[in-house]
């Protein structure tokens, strides 16, 4: 009887649904993240990691750039025994060019250990995956999963790296220069700093796992299901 | 009995995997067909080709060369989001290792190929547990499959596979990994679905408990069908066996 009904053409297509809602798919993420958490503490401290390091120079600069705008000469005087090159008065502190740098070599890396990290934890699931896949899932589903998971690593690395690398900046400046630090900062750069690292752990975190999760939600089931 | 339609054509497939240097060819040109609600048991030694056929007749496979039809549809035609659909609704899997997903309970299990069929929610869960208790899981809904024995797992697997009235259900080696006793339960409950809900079963397997309750058994050597053979002639077989 049931393959009357799907001669009809019509009701065919009404009938023909694969469907991953999204709350479903936030669910099973969520479920997933739980399960392995050690693991995944893993990967998002490498987030961690890096985010900090690169919201700690942003903001460093920033708080050094403040320092330098207030036009008070004993702060200047400070900076430039701190180490900072300080250009001809009335201009602006730039960052240095190793400064960059060395923003650009540590979110190489992490971008790199995060592929591995992801690499991983997804061929550790293939046969979840083929799984999914002999259950009826697209290849859509499978990479939806993983860009969540992988989204949310990402925001919890990230903002926790942001918000840790603007303390330990803000402390050291302080140490270093005293309170003035602080209050010759603007607010307004310090939060898109914050914001900066948060953006760049996100991107970090979803553009390494993008390349495991493809191939992952490309395979054949059995070949998926194969591999141990 | 009434006339029954053929659900599963295999035309001419042949099958040939490529290892390194060497081609193997798994399958070398099987046809055959089934009929709706018969259940097939696959047999054949390891390495004979029984589990590639039977990947091909679940279109998780594709053959090298030949079709395989499933309700005169040649499955190799379709786009992936028909055959993910084919996989979803025609066809209920069952696998030696049980595959169920390690991270959600047994409800959560039986349920998941339901959600991606576009069932909501309630309406699931309460199909997903009327399954359970049918295949005998009455308290282990919320249990994760690492929490239940091997049969457990393999009759949450039974129940997964019936989520959304498949007309097929595949099942490799679904007594593999179990003992003696279990493996037979899970035979009966095997056939009990086939005889109560019409299901067409294939079994690729080398348990020959599973002959008994056969309609027909294809003899698979060498990427080859030897033999097929028909329940009256199967007795004898068994009992040639039984007095050897």
């Amino acid at each position: 009887m049931r393959q009357h009904e799907t001669g009809n053409s019509t009701d065919q297509a009404i009938r023909k649904i694969v469907v991953l809602p999204l709350r479903i798919a936030l669910e099973i993420s969520v479920k997933s993240l739980r399960v392995r958490f050690f693991r995944n503490m893993l990967t998002v401290m490498t987030l961690v990691l890096a985010v900090a390091f690169f919201t700690f120079v942003l903001v460093s600069s920033d708080l050094a750039r403040g320092l330098w705008n207030s036009g008070d000469p004993a702060l200047a005087q400070t900076l430039e025994k701190a180490g900072f090159d300080l250009p001809a008065p009335g201009e602006s502190l730039a960052s240095t060019a190793k400064e960059r740098w060395l923003v650009a070599l540590s979110l190489l890396v992490c971008m790199v250990g995060i592929i591995n990290a992801q690499l991983m934890a997804v061929t550790e699931r293939f046969r979840e995956i083929g799984t999914m896949k002999c259950l009826g899932a697209l290849d859509s589903f499978v990479l939806r999963l993983f860009l969540i998971e992988a989204g949310l690593q990402g925001l919890a690395g990230s903002l926790a790296g942001s918000l840790l690398g603007l303390l330990i900046a803000m402390a050291l400046a302080m140490l270093r220069f005293g309170l003035a630090a602080a209050a010759q900062a603007s607010p307004a750069a310090l939060g898109l700093d914050v914001l900066a690292g948060i953006g760049v752990g996100l991107a970090l975190s979803l553009i390494g796992v993008f390349y495991p999760a493809l191939v992952a939600a490309r395979m054949q089931p059995v070949e998926a299901m194969r591999a141990e | 009995m009434t006339e029954r339609h053929t659900i599963v054509r295999v035309q001419d497939v042949h099958r040939v995997f490529n290892l390194g240097k060497h081609q193997v060819e798994a399958l070398k040109g099987v046809t055959l067909e089934i009929k709706a609600g018969e259940y097939i048991s696959i047999m054949g030694p390891s390495g004979s080709g029984k589990t590639t056929l039977f990947n091909a007749i679940g279109g998780l496979d594709k053959p090298t060369s030949g079709k395989v039809f499933i309700d005169e549809v040649d499955i190799a035609q379709l786009d992936a989001f028909e055959l993910a659909w084919l996989r979803n609704r025609k066809i209920g899997y069952i696998f030696q290792t049980f595959n169920l997903i390690q991270v959600m309970t047994a409800l959560e299990n039986v349920t998941l190929p339901m959600i991606f069929g576009g069932m909501n929610n309630d309406e699931a869960t309460q199909r997903g547990v009327a399954l359970l208790k049918l295949v005998g899981l009455d308290k282990r809904f919320n249990h994760k499959p690492q929490e239940l024995s091997g049969g457990q797992q393999q009759r949450v697997a039974i129940a997964r596979s019936l989520a959304n009235d498949p007309a097929i259900i595949l099942a490799d080696e679904p007594t593999g990994n179990l003992d003696l006793a279990t493996g037979e339960e899970i035979i009966e409950l095997l056939k009990r679905m086939s005889r109560e809900r019409n299901v067409t079963i294939i079994t690729a397997t080398h348990d020959y408990k599973m002959l008994a309750v056969s309609d027909r058994v294809i003899w698979i050597v060498d990427g080859r069908i030897d033999k097929i053979e028909d329940r009256e002639q199967l007795n004898i077989q068994v009992g040639e066996i039984v007095s050897r």
